[in-house]
Protein backbone atom coordinates (compact mmCIF):
# COMPACT_ATOMS: atom_id res chain seq x y z
CA UNK A 1 0.00 0.00 0.00
CA UNK A 2 1.38 3.23 -0.62
CA UNK A 3 2.57 5.81 1.70
CA UNK A 4 2.86 9.33 1.95
CA UNK A 5 6.32 9.68 2.66
CA UNK A 6 6.62 11.77 6.19
CA UNK A 7 8.20 15.40 5.99
CA UNK A 8 11.40 15.89 7.90
CA UNK A 9 10.49 18.08 11.11
CA UNK A 10 11.75 21.84 11.90
CA UNK A 11 14.71 22.25 13.98
CA UNK A 12 18.32 21.64 14.80
CA UNK A 13 18.01 18.34 14.34
CA UNK A 14 19.92 15.40 12.07
CA UNK A 15 17.82 16.59 8.83
CA UNK A 16 19.12 20.06 9.53
CA UNK A 17 22.55 19.50 10.07
CA UNK A 18 22.68 17.13 6.99
CA UNK A 19 21.25 19.64 4.82
CA UNK A 20 23.83 22.16 5.14
CA UNK A 21 26.68 19.76 5.32
CA UNK A 22 24.96 17.93 1.85
CA UNK A 23 25.91 22.09 0.21
CA UNK A 24 28.85 22.73 2.34
CA UNK A 25 30.85 19.28 1.40
CA UNK A 26 29.54 19.90 -2.20
CA UNK A 27 30.99 22.88 -2.59
CA UNK A 28 34.11 21.79 -0.72
CA UNK A 29 34.70 18.69 -3.16
CA UNK A 30 34.60 21.16 -6.14
CA UNK A 31 36.52 23.16 -4.77
CA UNK A 32 39.15 20.45 -3.72
CA UNK A 33 39.07 19.21 -7.38
CA UNK A 34 39.83 22.86 -9.06
CA UNK A 35 42.76 23.23 -6.74
CA UNK A 36 43.85 19.68 -7.44
CA UNK A 37 43.53 20.39 -11.52
CA UNK A 38 44.74 23.74 -11.13
CA UNK A 39 47.90 22.83 -9.32
CA UNK A 40 48.49 19.48 -11.29
CA UNK A 41 48.27 21.94 -14.38
CA UNK A 42 50.57 23.89 -12.66
CA UNK A 43 53.43 21.40 -12.16
CA UNK A 44 53.18 20.33 -16.58
CA UNK A 45 50.22 18.30 -16.42
CA UNK A 46 49.52 19.73 -20.01
CA UNK A 47 52.65 18.02 -21.35
CA UNK A 48 53.40 14.92 -19.16
CA UNK A 49 50.02 13.59 -18.16
CA UNK A 50 47.15 11.53 -19.96
CA UNK A 51 43.53 12.39 -19.05
CA UNK A 52 43.23 9.68 -16.80
CA UNK A 53 45.88 10.96 -14.63
CA UNK A 54 44.61 14.35 -14.77
CA UNK A 55 41.71 12.86 -13.29
CA UNK A 56 43.04 11.03 -10.65
CA UNK A 57 45.14 14.51 -9.89
CA UNK A 58 41.93 16.48 -9.68
CA UNK A 59 40.29 14.19 -7.52
CA UNK A 60 42.29 12.15 -5.37
CA UNK A 61 45.94 13.44 -5.29
CA UNK A 62 48.13 10.58 -4.32
CA UNK A 63 51.48 10.04 -5.96
CA UNK A 64 50.25 6.15 -6.19
CA UNK A 65 47.69 7.72 -8.92
CA UNK A 66 50.39 9.42 -10.67
CA UNK A 67 53.04 6.46 -11.22
CA UNK A 68 52.42 6.13 -14.78
CA UNK A 69 53.32 9.59 -15.87
CA UNK A 70 56.78 11.21 -16.83
CA UNK A 71 56.76 13.60 -14.13
CA UNK A 72 59.95 12.81 -11.92
CA UNK A 73 60.13 12.43 -8.28
CA UNK A 74 56.44 11.73 -7.58
CA UNK A 75 57.36 9.93 -4.48
CA UNK A 76 59.53 12.44 -2.98
CA UNK A 77 58.56 16.18 -4.24
CA UNK A 78 54.62 15.27 -3.81
CA UNK A 79 54.23 12.43 -1.28
CA UNK A 80 53.84 15.24 1.49
CA UNK A 81 51.67 16.19 4.11
CA UNK A 82 50.03 18.98 1.44
CA UNK A 83 48.38 16.40 -0.33
CA UNK A 84 47.64 13.88 2.34
CA UNK A 85 45.57 16.77 3.71
CA UNK A 86 43.52 17.23 0.46
CA UNK A 87 42.89 13.42 0.40
CA UNK A 88 41.75 13.06 3.92
CA UNK A 89 39.42 16.34 3.61
CA UNK A 90 38.05 14.85 0.46
CA UNK A 91 37.47 11.27 1.82
CA UNK A 92 35.52 12.78 5.12
CA UNK A 93 33.89 14.84 2.54
CA UNK A 94 32.85 12.62 -0.13
CA UNK A 95 31.71 9.64 2.02
CA UNK A 96 29.97 11.47 4.71
CA UNK A 97 28.03 13.16 1.57
CA UNK A 98 27.74 10.07 0.13
CA UNK A 99 26.46 8.15 2.63
CA UNK A 100 24.07 10.96 3.97
CA UNK A 101 22.97 10.90 -0.11
CA UNK A 102 22.24 7.19 0.49
CA UNK A 103 20.35 7.48 3.41
CA UNK A 104 18.13 9.75 1.94
CA UNK A 105 17.18 7.95 -1.14
CA UNK A 106 16.31 4.95 1.22
CA UNK A 107 14.29 6.63 3.51
CA UNK A 108 11.95 8.15 0.54
CA UNK A 109 10.87 4.59 0.84
CA UNK A 110 11.09 3.54 4.86
CA UNK A 111 8.47 4.93 7.28
CA UNK A 112 9.42 6.17 10.56
CA UNK A 113 9.95 4.03 13.29
CA UNK A 114 12.65 0.55 13.74
CA UNK A 115 12.73 0.27 9.75
CA UNK A 116 14.34 3.90 9.90
CA UNK A 117 16.77 2.97 12.77
CA UNK A 118 18.00 0.05 11.09
CA UNK A 119 18.37 2.21 8.00
CA UNK A 120 20.43 4.76 9.74
CA UNK A 121 22.70 1.79 11.59
CA UNK A 122 23.49 -0.02 8.43
CA UNK A 123 24.64 3.36 6.71
CA UNK A 124 26.32 4.71 9.55
CA UNK A 125 28.22 1.50 10.01
CA UNK A 126 29.26 1.44 6.11
CA UNK A 127 30.23 5.13 6.37
CA UNK A 128 32.57 4.03 9.10
CA UNK A 129 33.82 1.09 7.10
CA UNK A 130 34.10 3.14 4.19
CA UNK A 131 36.06 5.88 5.71
CA UNK A 132 38.48 3.39 7.76
CA UNK A 133 39.48 1.39 4.49
CA UNK A 134 39.96 4.34 2.82
CA UNK A 135 42.20 6.04 5.25
CA UNK A 136 44.42 3.11 5.44
CA UNK A 137 44.53 2.38 1.64
CA UNK A 138 46.70 6.48 2.12
CA UNK A 139 48.15 5.97 4.82
CA UNK A 140 49.84 2.37 3.62
CA UNK A 141 50.17 3.81 -0.06
CA UNK B 1 -7.39 20.35 -18.32
CA UNK B 2 -10.31 19.57 -20.28
CA UNK B 3 -11.68 16.06 -19.58
CA UNK B 4 -10.33 13.53 -21.96
CA UNK B 5 -7.91 15.88 -23.34
CA UNK B 6 -5.10 13.11 -22.99
CA UNK B 7 -6.21 9.81 -23.03
CA UNK B 8 -3.87 6.54 -23.83
CA UNK B 9 0.02 6.44 -22.98
CA UNK B 10 -0.79 10.30 -23.61
CA UNK B 11 -2.92 10.75 -19.83
CA UNK B 12 -0.63 8.12 -18.34
CA UNK B 13 2.83 10.21 -19.31
CA UNK B 14 3.76 12.12 -16.14
CA UNK B 15 5.02 15.35 -17.30
CA UNK B 16 7.40 16.98 -14.79
CA UNK B 17 9.91 17.86 -17.40
CA UNK B 18 13.18 18.96 -17.11
CA UNK B 19 13.26 19.71 -13.22
CA UNK B 20 12.10 15.99 -12.71
CA UNK B 21 14.94 14.45 -15.16
CA UNK B 22 17.15 16.77 -12.74
CA UNK B 23 16.23 14.99 -9.79
CA UNK B 24 15.82 11.88 -11.56
CA UNK B 25 19.57 12.16 -13.05
CA UNK B 26 20.82 13.48 -9.95
CA UNK B 27 20.11 9.87 -8.34
CA UNK B 28 20.93 7.98 -10.51
CA UNK B 29 24.22 9.67 -11.15
CA UNK B 30 25.01 9.93 -7.15
CA UNK B 31 24.59 5.94 -7.41
CA UNK B 32 26.89 5.54 -10.17
CA UNK B 33 29.56 7.64 -8.34
CA UNK B 34 29.33 5.63 -5.36
CA UNK B 35 29.31 2.13 -7.46
CA UNK B 36 32.34 3.46 -9.31
CA UNK B 37 34.07 5.32 -5.65
CA UNK B 38 33.43 2.61 -3.37
CA UNK B 39 34.39 -0.30 -5.90
CA UNK B 40 38.13 1.87 -6.40
CA UNK B 41 38.31 2.09 -2.72
CA UNK B 42 37.84 -1.59 -2.77
CA UNK B 43 40.16 -2.64 -5.09
CA UNK B 44 43.00 -0.51 -4.57
CA UNK B 45 42.07 -1.67 -0.70
CA UNK B 46 42.71 -5.00 -2.48
CA UNK B 47 45.48 -4.84 -4.79
CA UNK B 48 47.39 -3.77 -1.62
CA UNK B 49 46.94 -7.09 -0.10
CA UNK B 50 48.39 -10.43 -0.88
CA UNK B 51 45.51 -12.72 -1.49
CA UNK B 52 43.20 -10.24 -3.07
CA UNK B 53 45.13 -8.99 -5.40
CA UNK B 54 43.25 -10.62 -8.31
CA UNK B 55 40.16 -9.78 -7.41
CA UNK B 56 41.38 -5.93 -7.14
CA UNK B 57 42.69 -6.70 -10.90
CA UNK B 58 39.76 -7.57 -12.02
CA UNK B 59 37.78 -4.86 -10.83
CA UNK B 60 40.38 -2.51 -12.27
CA UNK B 61 39.88 -3.90 -15.64
CA UNK B 62 36.31 -3.23 -15.63
CA UNK B 63 36.79 0.68 -14.77
CA UNK B 64 39.04 1.18 -16.98
CA UNK B 65 37.28 -0.14 -20.15
CA UNK B 66 36.51 3.13 -22.01
CA UNK B 67 32.65 2.64 -21.31
CA UNK B 68 32.89 2.44 -17.69
CA UNK B 69 35.06 5.81 -18.15
CA UNK B 70 32.47 7.63 -20.56
CA UNK B 71 29.45 6.75 -18.16
CA UNK B 72 31.39 7.49 -14.88
CA UNK B 73 32.32 10.98 -16.28
CA UNK B 74 28.36 11.66 -17.18
CA UNK B 75 27.94 10.79 -13.53
CA UNK B 76 30.61 13.65 -12.15
CA UNK B 77 30.34 15.72 -14.12
CA UNK B 78 26.13 15.69 -14.30
CA UNK B 79 26.27 15.42 -10.47
CA UNK B 80 28.69 18.79 -9.84
CA UNK B 81 26.86 21.09 -12.30
CA UNK B 82 23.25 19.91 -11.01
CA UNK B 83 24.81 20.01 -7.19
CA UNK B 84 26.02 23.67 -7.97
CA UNK B 85 22.81 25.00 -9.00
CA UNK B 86 20.96 23.44 -6.64
CA UNK B 87 23.39 24.81 -3.73
CA UNK B 88 23.00 28.69 -5.49
CA UNK B 89 19.03 27.98 -5.77
CA UNK B 90 18.84 26.92 -2.10
CA UNK B 91 21.32 30.31 -0.56
CA UNK B 92 19.06 32.40 -3.09
CA UNK B 93 15.63 31.23 -3.25
CA UNK B 94 14.65 33.77 -5.69
CA UNK B 95 16.27 32.99 -8.59
CA UNK B 96 14.32 29.53 -7.99
CA UNK B 97 11.66 31.90 -10.57
CA UNK B 98 14.50 30.77 -13.19
CA UNK B 99 14.16 27.43 -12.36
CA UNK B 100 13.96 25.76 -16.40
CA UNK B 101 16.56 28.82 -17.62
CA UNK B 102 18.99 27.35 -15.21
CA UNK B 103 18.52 23.79 -16.08
CA UNK B 104 18.90 24.69 -19.66
CA UNK B 105 22.27 26.44 -18.99
CA UNK B 106 23.25 23.74 -17.23
CA UNK B 107 22.75 21.34 -20.50
CA UNK B 108 24.79 24.27 -22.40
CA UNK B 109 27.60 24.39 -20.04
CA UNK B 110 27.23 20.08 -19.38
CA UNK B 111 27.21 19.05 -23.21
CA UNK B 112 30.77 21.13 -24.42
CA UNK B 113 32.76 19.87 -21.49
CA UNK B 114 31.37 16.30 -21.86
CA UNK B 115 31.83 16.37 -25.32
CA UNK B 116 35.15 17.34 -25.14
CA UNK B 117 35.95 14.71 -22.57
CA UNK B 118 34.50 11.52 -23.76
CA UNK B 119 36.26 12.93 -27.37
CA UNK B 120 39.25 12.50 -25.70
CA UNK B 121 38.77 8.85 -24.39
CA UNK B 122 37.41 7.49 -27.09
CA UNK B 123 40.19 8.77 -29.25
CA UNK B 124 42.35 7.14 -26.65
CA UNK B 125 40.87 3.68 -26.95
CA UNK B 126 40.83 3.43 -30.60
CA UNK B 127 44.33 4.48 -30.46
CA UNK B 128 44.70 1.51 -28.37
CA UNK B 129 46.13 3.64 -24.96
Amino acid sequence: MMQTRVVPQRGFNLDYIMFIFTRVSGLSIVLLALVGIILAMVMGARTQMDLGTLMRWTFFPNPNHVVNSDIPDVTLGWANAYWSTMQFLLIFFAFTHAANGLRMIVEDYVNRGVGQLLVRGFFFLLWLFMLITAIFVVLSS
Amino acid sequence: MAFGRLTGLQGMRYRGGGPMLAFLLHRVTALGIILFVGLHVLASFAMQQVIWGDFGIFINTIYESPWFQIFVIFCVLYHALNGLRIVIMDFRPGLLKYQREALWLQWFIFVPIYALTIFVVIQRALAGG
